[in-house]
C-alpha cells in the first residue's frame, strides 16, 4: 500500500546495545531539549492585567443603543424576543409622554428591557431581527456573579451611557 | 568560656536549621518555577513580586487546613510517621561542613555543627532512618495505597542504599578517612574527587535520586497508580511535614554530593583569595561557594524531574540490583587496581 505521507518509519525489534542500555546519551539528549525551552519566552496572556485581542465579529455582551442625538432607538418591537432560541429577552413597552422626546426616538419605547445572560447562548439573532439596529453583542464578556437573579440584566446595563455633548 | 562554646555551637545549629527550612521553603517556589519555565510558561506570579512570597502563602494553607485523622489508622504511629521523616531530614545537617573555620576577633569558629569522624555513616545512619517515617506513615493510614506507596519506598530505598554504600567505599579507599571534614579538605587545589571517581560519581547521584523519592524514581508517591502514595491519607501540616521532608532531604543530598565530590567550600584559587581578604571574608566566601554548588544540585535535581519520566516498578528494580550494584563493585575493583599499581 502506497504510504500516506513519507514520515513512515519501519521499527525494527532489536535489542539495546551497551551504551542505549545506561540511558545516559538519551537522557542527555532530553535534558537539552528541556534546557531550550528553559530559555525560550513563554506565550502566556497574563489575563486579568493583559488581555488578548478579541475577533471582529466576536460577540459579547448586549448593548442597547442610542441615535446620533442620543435617543433610545428601541422601540420595544418584541422582535429580538421572538428571533431569541433561548428566550433569555423580555420586555414591557410603554408610551412616550410629551417632553419625553429627546430620550426616545419614537412613539413606543421599551420601559423594562431584561436579558437573562444564563439563558442567552450569544447567537447574535436578536441583533439579526432587529429593525431599528437597537441592540448589538459588541461588549466585553460577561462577567461572572454568585446568584442567579444577578445575572438578569437590567436598562441599567444594557443601555449605552448617553452622550455628552 | 565552656558556656560561650555552647552558645555558639547553639546559634551554628538554630542558623543551619533555620537556612535548610528557608531553602526547603524556596525549594517548593523553585520548584514551580522552573517547572514552569521548561515548560514554557510562567508559574506562580500572584503573591508578592514574582511570586516570591508563594511559599509563605502555602504554608499558611497548610497550617490552617482541616486536620483528618482516618478513623481506622492508628493513631499515635499516624501521627509520627510525618514527624519521623521531619525530623530524620533535619538532623542529616549537623556533620556537613559548610565553610572553613570562621576568625571573628579573636575566636576561630568551625562552621561545622559536629566533626565526627564516621560523618558519613553517620548520613547513611539517618538517611535510612528516613524511610521509618514513610514506612510507619504509610502502615498507619490503613489505606491499600498508602501501604503500597510505603512498601515501594522501603524496597527502594533498601536496594538503592547497597549501591549507595558500596560507591562511597571506593571514594573512602582513595580519601582513607570517614570524616567529611578531611575529605573536604583533601581536595583543596583541584583535587577534587569527581576527577578521581567519576563512576562513583554518577552511581552516587543516581541513589540519592531514588534516596530522595525523586523523579525519575518517584514511585513511592506515583499520582497515577496509588492516588497520593504513602500520604494519601494526610492533611494539613502532616503532609506538610512529609512534603517539606523531600525537600529537605533534597538539600541535604545536594550538600553531601557537593562535599563529597565536588570539593565543598573549596574553590579554584581560593588561597590567594585568602590571603587578600583576611581569615574573616574568606571562608564566607567558601560558604557561599558551597552554597552555589548545592544549590546547583538542587536545580539539577529538578531539571531531571522535568525531563525524565517515571521509571516502571520492575525496571527501578532492575537499574538498582542488576546495574548499580555490579558496576559499584566493578568501580571498587577498578579504584583498588590503580591505587595499587599506579600509586
Amino acid at each position: 500500500m502506497e504510504p500516506l505521507s513519507n514520515k513512515r518509519k519501519v521499527i525494527a525489534f532489536k535489542p539495546l546495545n551497551l551504551l542505549e542500555r545506561t540511558y545516559l546519551p538519551e537522557i542527555a539528549k532530553g535534558m537539552a531539549i528541556t534546557m531550550k525551552h528553559f530559555f525560550k519566552k513563554d506565550v502566556t496572556i497574563r489575563y486579568p492585567e493583559q488581555k488578548r485581542e478579541f475577533s471582529e465579529n466576536f460577540r459579547g455582551q448586549h448593548s442597547l443603543k442610542r441615535d446620533e442625538d442620543g435617543k433610545e432607538r428601541c422601540t420595544a418591537c418584541g422582535l429580538c424576543a421572538l428571533s431569541c432560541p433561548a428566550e433569555a429577552i423580555t420586555m414591557t413597552a410603554a408610551e412616550r409622554q410629551p417632553g419625553e422626546e429627546n430620550l426616545y426616538r419614537e412613539e413606543k419605547y421599551a420601559a423594562v428591557y431584561e436579558i437573562n445572560m444564563l439563558r442567552c447562548i450569544f447567537c447574535g439573532l436578536c441583533e439579526e431581527a432587529c429593525p431599528k439596529e437597537a441592540i448589538y453583542l459588541d461588549g466585553d464578556i460577561v462577567p461572572t456573579d454568585f446568584l442567579r437573579k444577578d445575572f438578569i440584566y437590567g436598562k441599567d446595563k444594557l443601555v449605552e451611557p448617553p452622550l455628552n455633548q | 568560656m565552656e558556656l560561650l562554646d555552647i552558645g555558639i555551637k547553639f546559634i551554628l545549629i538554630v542558623v543551619i536549621f533555620l537556612i535548610s527550612l528557608v531553602v526547603a521553603m524556596y525549594s517548593t517556589y523553585a520548584e514551580r518555577k522552573l517547572a514552569a519555565f521548561f515548560q514554557d510558561r510562567v508559574g506562580p506570579n500572584r503573591a508578592g513580586p514574582f511570586g516570591m512570597l508563594q511559599p509563605l502563602a502555602d504554608g499558611a494553607k497548610m497550617f490552617m487546613k482541616e486536620e483528618i485523622i482516618p478513623t481506622r489508622a492508628s493513631g499515635l504511629l499516624f501521627i509520627v510517621g510525618p514527624s519521623l521523616a521531619i525530623m530524620t531530614a533535619c538532623i542529616g545537617s549537623a556533620v556537613i561542613p559548610w565553610g572553613q573555620p570562621i576568625q571573628i576577633g579573636s575566636r576561630i569558629i568551625d562552621l561545622q555543627v559536629t566533626d565526627i569522624n564516621v560523618g558519613i555513616l553517620y548520613i547513611f545512619g539517618v538517611v535510612s532512618l528516613g524511610v521509618y517515617g514513610v514506612m510507619i506513615g504509610g502502615w498507619a493510614s490503613n489505606n491499600k495505597y498508602s501501604l503500597l506507596g510505603a512498601i515501594r519506598a522501603a524496597s527502594q530505598n533498601i536496594s538503592y542504599e547497597v549501591s549507595m554504600g558500596l560507591s562511597i567505599i571506593a571514594l573512602l579507599m582513595i580519601t582513607g578517612t570517614l570524616s567529611l571534614k578531611e575529605i573536604t579538605e583533601q581536595q583543596h587545589g583541584w583535587h577534587w574527587n569527581i576527577l578521581k571517581q567519576p563512576l562513583g560519581f554518577i552511581i552516587f547521584m543516581v541513589c540519592s535520586f531514588a534516596e530522595t523519592n525523586r523523579s525519575p524514581f518517584d514511585l513511592p508517591e506515583c499520582e497515577t497508580e496509588l492516588v497520593g502514595g504513602y500520604h494519601t491519607e494526610y492533611s494539613s501540616m502532616k503532609l506538610g511535614f512529609y512534603l517539606f521532608a523531600e525537600y529537605i532531604n533534597m538539600f541535604i543530598s545536594s550538600a553531601v554530593m557537593a562535599t563529597l565530590y565536588w570539593g565543598g567550600y573549596n574553590y579554584p584559587g581560593m588561597d590567594w583569595v585568602a590571603a587578600h581578604v583576611g581569615p574573616t571574608i574568606a571562608p564566607l566566601i567558601g560558604v557561599a561557594v558551597m552554597f552555589a554548588k548545592v544549590f546547583s544540585f538542587i536545580f539539577f535535581f529538578m531539571w531531571v524531574r522535568w525531563t525524565i519520566p517515571r521509571f516502571r516498578y520492575d525496571q527501578l528494580m532492575d537499574l538498582g540490583w542488576r546495574t548499580l550494584i555490579p558496576l559499584a563493585i566493578a568501580n571498587i575493583v577498578l579504584t583498588g587496581i590503580v591505587m595499587t599499581f599506579f600509586k
